[in-house]
């Protein structure tokens, strides 16, 4: 067999495709080869590229640069529809389906088979039940979409993509909600699957699906492609370094500050379904990172202390007393304030001028007996948006027509409009430039010199390391580590975040 | 500026229909654009505007209460028959009517408040069936009258050639626009209306202050029921119907949003005289009441439809060089 | 406790079979009290006054499947009414099915308005359908001139269809019938029916998958336009009359009838059989209260009462289904 140019060697080639949204290069000239029949791992830190890749994939984005294979045939994609009559299919981590339809409806909803007009129940049912029955599932077609666990809407979407032929399966972030026992049914799946011609992408943080699945990973890493490589070639610390070897710049400085005493803790904290058992404690002028992979529970666990949800268990200590908050209206009057990770949808009201959103969790303390004082208004917010370093905006624009930074940096001016004690941060800095991000750093530094006590949640290795003081590593809703800022490292934080050990106790899930 | 980019548009397009009756009416009767005639012209239309009052924070909040109507209803039958068959002195049988009404207003906020995965559609849906039902099982299909002299004066009175009703409205209107627009709770209700989430996440309590503006709206239909049994001199338990969508016309075509966060409190009390005016004008030069429905619900909606075609910048723009 | 807990989810399992226990409890209970109410002439009396509420309640159950309302039908009834029966008064040689037909169109008509102004002026539904409400109850007025449309006036073989039956049943169930069959059908069978669902249930994934959601939505109300238009035929042919007030506030019991036979009203949930359990029941409720001597001016306050139970209790049994897939995620 000659191996020529064009020759089909790979059923999907990557070639110098690049990818640039506004202020942001997703994709450099990233190369990368499908073989048939194999699976490949796709892995990096977040906000490495992985999703603009499959989404240039599956055609919902268009390369700006390079060009895309399929069986050595040039292709070009005008949009998701076009890829998935070239046979490729994606099944994301939230599944897009129509909750209240079954099964069946699902898998062949816009192409149902019919006869003279006439939708053929039975043989769709039967033939949803023989995809269901290859995937062992163990409901059948005519359960409704929305009564099923994620690991089966997961298999729903398997037997979706089965249903229009799908030659490419890509998975993104498969195992990340299921159990250990669902785990070990998704691979008996994509191995399957694999036997039976599909070549399959998938993208996952956990190393016991790349060891277990993969034949070869290629690593991505500020856009690039960083390189590819054999499974069985390669070790964990090999992988780590590939995915984070970056220099820490010294970005972040934080002032050697003296810490205090012991501001919040939190004792046993729980939440069914979300976290369990976590504790830990903040300090005085000490900036505490929580770090972890996407859905280890962090920001539940924020969400928990500043009193959005409920807790199922465990106690909150301030300055040593337990207290009680209930919603964060109590947590604020304690001094607790948190910035949101969601900045549109949480942490400000865009149709409103940045002025109104900075004075509103001080609304009161701006009136008097409920009047409200214009001057007193505009004068708090000009103060704080001026401390926040806001870049050529005024008061009066409105918040929507602001870049990411400057949003940012409002709503922690909108923080500190309250007298707090405690100052919990997610994901300060995630969309935002690096100019707002250094801004938002120096706030920081000077936050934990004025003595407040901070928590940081981050998922942006750099930033945790050179900012905080201690870190809380949480994975799949439990504190795996606790490390302080000397004997931190990349390779140990996540070595930490990733879940490899098998889960010790198997409750039965009925 | 607010003022005429929003109001503005609904505004310059009623000037044009309001002139012309204004004017073809003026040349028949003299008794029209008179002072007093114009005063006595809103009696006609005031007594439903109450509930349009607290109806602007409903859609400000984001939320509706198709319930009103039948809350006139149920607190004036309740007040009616407390007089006549329970021998309530009138007076008290007034405060309960409030009191029925604020409860009434109460149950709808408790009920969306507790489980806040209801729509506001549907359990002021089913509120809507019940409290006229009760209305109905109170007077069955019978009238109810024979109030004290002095109820009358309620609606019928004047201080001069000015209706008492009037007086009251301007009162109410005036506290509730000041509420909405310099207060705390105003700015909260304004938020929550944007932005449930972030509002939340700002410390604010949206479930408490969705109770209490459900339960003045309840208030409020009362104080309509007062006016409008004063001003019939009786009631049925089928009076008030309709009322919940007059007054969410009149607030939207004031320009308040149905998807919240957004109006002038102004525009509401302006859209409630101009289409009072507008109804009793044409009512003078007998205009139909179907021509009067048809013009009104053609209204709401090309109101409702313009900013969305992008001719509301064009229109806003004639609104300016009006005003 | 674990008993309570485990029939709770038998009920939870299927909203209509439990629908359909209350009922026979229901006919059980007024049996016992007037043993009339299950005789032949009964049940076809209460079937017959439960047919116009029918027909409207499939065409809403399209409406509220796509996550929309439509207030405006009670007009459209007396428009499509109203203008047919004009046409049999002005033009008494026009044969009956004609008039029919003349009703469908005019109702056709009026949805249509409601779905271009709904899908493409952007205008939410309930301001719509509150607009066109009032524009279409103005245009019976008008063309009616304020006057009724008499008994005399009406084409006889248009009165008598409703009085008369085929095979021993009375037209109008047979036409209600009809309407539920052929909706079911539809619903269930052809690809443009499951799209309603589907739109109902995440209009986005509907839109990435190419279904258009602006014809769907222009189809379905012309289509409850069109039933309300045969509902219009109908209640001029049994009440023999045509009045500017036809129909005035029916709109509710149809949005009660489908909200009891457990159609989401925020879409993509609901059957057919639900909405017939749901107009059974509110034709049982119309029927059998003054039977058993419940004065029928007690009727409105329990169906809201009815409907007010029913929703809280959606909320409870979902919020227990919620807890329950927490706990199974182990930690």
């Amino acid at each position: 067999m000659s191996v020529s140019e064009n020759d089909a060697k790979y059923v999907l080639e990557l070639n110098g495709i690049t990818k640039i949204f506004p202020g942001v290069k997703a994709l450099d000239k990233v190369h990368f080869q499908l073989r048939p029949g194999e699976i490949h791992a796709l892995m990096g830190e977040n906000g490495a590229g992985k999703s603009t890749f499959i989404k240039v994939i599956t055609g919902v984005h268009k390369a700006d640069e390079g060009e895309m294979f399929l069986d050595g045939k040039k292709v070009e994609f005008r949009g998701p529809r076009d890829a998935q009559a070239a046979g490729i299919a994606a099944i994301y981590q939230h599944v897009t389906a129509y909750p209240h339809l079954t099964v069946t409806e699902n898998i062949f909803m816009g192409h149902e088979k019919v006869k003279f007009g006439k939708i053929m129940w039975n043989q769709m049912n039967n033939e949803a039940n023989d995809f269901l029955k290859q995937l062992r599932a163990d409901f059948s077609a005519t359960v409704e979409m929305g009564a099923l666990s994620v690991a089966q809407q997961q298999m729903v979407e398997i037997a979706k993509a089965l249903s229009m032929n799908a030659r490419i399966i890509i998975m993104d972030e498969p195992t990340a909600a299921l159990t250990k026992t669902e785990s070990e049914e998704l691979y008996r799946i994509t191995e399957n699957l694999r036997d039976n011609g599909t070549s399959i992408i998938f993208i996952s943080h956990r190393f016991e699906d790349m060891y277990r699945l993969a034949t070869r990973v290629t690593v991505l890493r500020d856009s690039k492609n960083i390189g590819t490589y054999n499974v069985n070639e390669i070790t964990n610390d090999d992988l780590i370094r590939a995915m984070v070897g970056r220099e820490i710049s010294d970005l972040f400085p934080k002032p050697e500050v003296q810490i205090g005493e012991e501001v919040l803790r939190i004792q046993n904290f729980s939440r069914t379904g979300y976290f369990k058992n976590i504790s830990f404690a903040v300090r005085k002028g000490e900036i505490l990172g929580l770090t972890g992979l996407v859905g280890a529970g962090r920001t539940e666990v924020c969400e928990t202390i500043f009193g959005i949800e409920e807790k199922s268990e465990g106690k909150v200590f301030l300055y040593g007393k337990e207290v009680k908050i209930n919603n964060p209206t109590d947590a604020m009057k304690l001094g607790i304030g948190y910035l949101p990770e969601d900045r549109q949808l949480q942490g400000l009201i865009l149709d409103w001028g940045i002025g109104r959103n900075i004075s509103l969790p001080v609304i009161d303390k701006m009136s008097k007996h409920g009047w409200l004082n214009d001057k007193k208004e505009r004068d708090l917010a000009k103060r704080l948006a001026e401390q926040v370093d806001t870049k050529a905006v005024t008061i009066f624009d409105k918040a929507s027509s602001l870049s990411g930074g400057n949003q940012q940096k409002v709503v922690v001016a909108k923080l500190l409009s309250t007298d707090l004690k405690v100052i919990i941060l997610d994901e300060p800095t995630k969309g935002v430039d690096v100019g707002a991000k250094a801004a938002i750093y120096v706030i920081m530094g000077e936050l934990a010199r004025q003595g407040y006590a901070i928590i940081m949640v981050s998922s942006e290795m750099p930033e945790t390391l050179g900012m905080c003081d201690r870190i809380i590593v949480m994975c799949e809703g439990k504190v795996t580590g606790e490390l302080m800022r000397g004997e931190a490292t990349q390779e140990i934080i996540l070595d930490k975040a990733m879940a490899k050990s098998h889960h010790t106790t198997e409750k039965e899930v009925r | 500026m607010g003022v005429v980019s929003f109001t503005g548009i609904h505004i310059s397009k009623y000037y044009e229909l309001i002139y012309f009756p204004l004017l073809s009416e003026w040349k028949r009767s003299p008794y029209y654009l008179s002072g007093s005639g114009l005063l006595t012209a809103t009696s006609s239309f005031l007594e439903k505007a109450f509930i349009a009052l607290p109806m602007v924070f409903v859609l400000v909040i984001g939320d509706i209460d198709i319930s009103v109507g039948s809350t006139v209803a149920l607190s004036s039958v309740v007040m009616a028959e407390c007089y006549n068959k329970l021998g309530v002195p009138m007076g008290l049988a007034i405060v309960i009517c409030l009191l029925v009404g604020t409860l009434c207003g109460f149950i709808n906020g408790i009920i969306l408040t507790k489980f806040t995965e209801l729509f506001p559609m549907i359990v002021t849906l089913g509120t809507m069936i019940l409290y006229r039902g009760i209305a109905v099982m109170i007077l069955e299909d019978q009238a109810s009258k024979n109030f004290p002299s002095w109820f009358s004066n309620i609606f019928w009175g004047k201080i001069g050639s000015v209706p008492y009703m009037l007086i009251v409205f301007i009162i109410c209107a005036v506290v509730f626009g000041v509420l909405l627009h310099k207060t705390t709770f105003g700015r909260r209700m304004f938020a929550i209306g944007s932005n449930r989430t972030a509002s939340k996440y700002a410390g604010i309590e949206v479930q408490k202050i969705r109770l209490i503006v459900y339960t003045l709206t309840g208030l409020f239909a009362a104080v309509t029921a007062i006016f409008l049994t004063s001003r019939m001199g009786s009631t049925r338990p089928n009076i008030g119907e309709g009322y919940e969508l007059e007054a969410i016309s009149m607030v939207v075509l004031g320009g308040i949003s149905t998807a919240g966060g957004k109006g002038r409190f102004v525009g509401a009390v302006i859209a409630i005289f101009i289409i009072g005016f507008l109804r009793y004008g044409l009512g003078l030069i007998n205009t139909s009441a179907s021509a009067m429905l048809i013009i009104i619900g053609s209204l709401l909606i090309v109101a409702v439809m313009f900013p969305n075609l992008k001719l509301g910048s064009l229109i806003g723009k004639k609104a300016k060089k009006l005003m | 406790m674990e008993k309570i807990k485990s029939i709770t989810k038998t009920l939870t399992k299927s909203r209509e079979i439990s629908l359909i226990l209350v009922l026979i409890v229901l006919c059980a209970a007024i049996q016992l009290k007037n043993n009339q109410f299950l005789s032949f002439a009964n049940l076809n009396d209460l079937l017959v006054n439960a047919t116009i509420m029918c027909v409207l309640a499939v065409g809403m159950m399209c409406v509220l499947l796509i996550g929309g309302i439509d207030i405006s039908i009670g007009s459209t009834l007396a428009l499509s009414g109203m203008v047919a029966a004009l046409v049999m008064r002005d033009y008494p040689q026009t044969p009956a099915i004609v008039s029919a037909l003349i009703a469908i169109g005019v109702g056709l008509f009026c949805g249509f308005l409601n779905g271009v102004v709904i899908a493409k002026g952007g205008v939410i539904p309930i301001i719509a359908t509150l607009g066109f409400m009032n524009i279409f109850r103005g245009a019976t007025y008008l063309v009616a001139k304020s006057q009724w449309v008499h008994k005399e006036q009406i084409t006889p073989d248009f009165q008598n269809f409703t009085l008369n039956s085929l095979f021993g049943i009375n037209n109008m169930i047979t036409v209600a019938t009809l309407c539920f069959i052929i909706a079911a059908y539809f619903l269930k069978f052809t690809r443009t029916g499951r799209k309603i669902y589907a739109v109902g249930s995440n209009a986005e994934a509907a839109e990435v998958s190419g279904i258009s959601i602006t014809k769907i939505k222009i189809m379905v109300y012309s289509l409850m336009g069109a039933l309300a238009g045969l509902a219009g035929a109908l209640w001029v042919s049994k009440y023999a009359s045509a009045q500017g007030d036809s129909g005035k506030g029916i709109e509710m019991d149809i949005i009660a009838a489908c909200v009891i036979g457990g159609v989401s009203l925020t879409g993509g949930k609901g059957t057919m059989l639900g909405v017939v359990l749901g107009c059974l029941t509110l034709g049982i409720l119309n029927n059998a209260l003054p039977l058993i001597n419940v004065s029928s001016f007690w009727q409105d306050a329990i169906k809201g009462l009815i409907i007010i139970i029913a929703i809280i209790l959606n909320v409870m049994t979902q919020r227990s289904l919620d807890r329950n897939n927490l706990k199974r995620r182990e930690l």
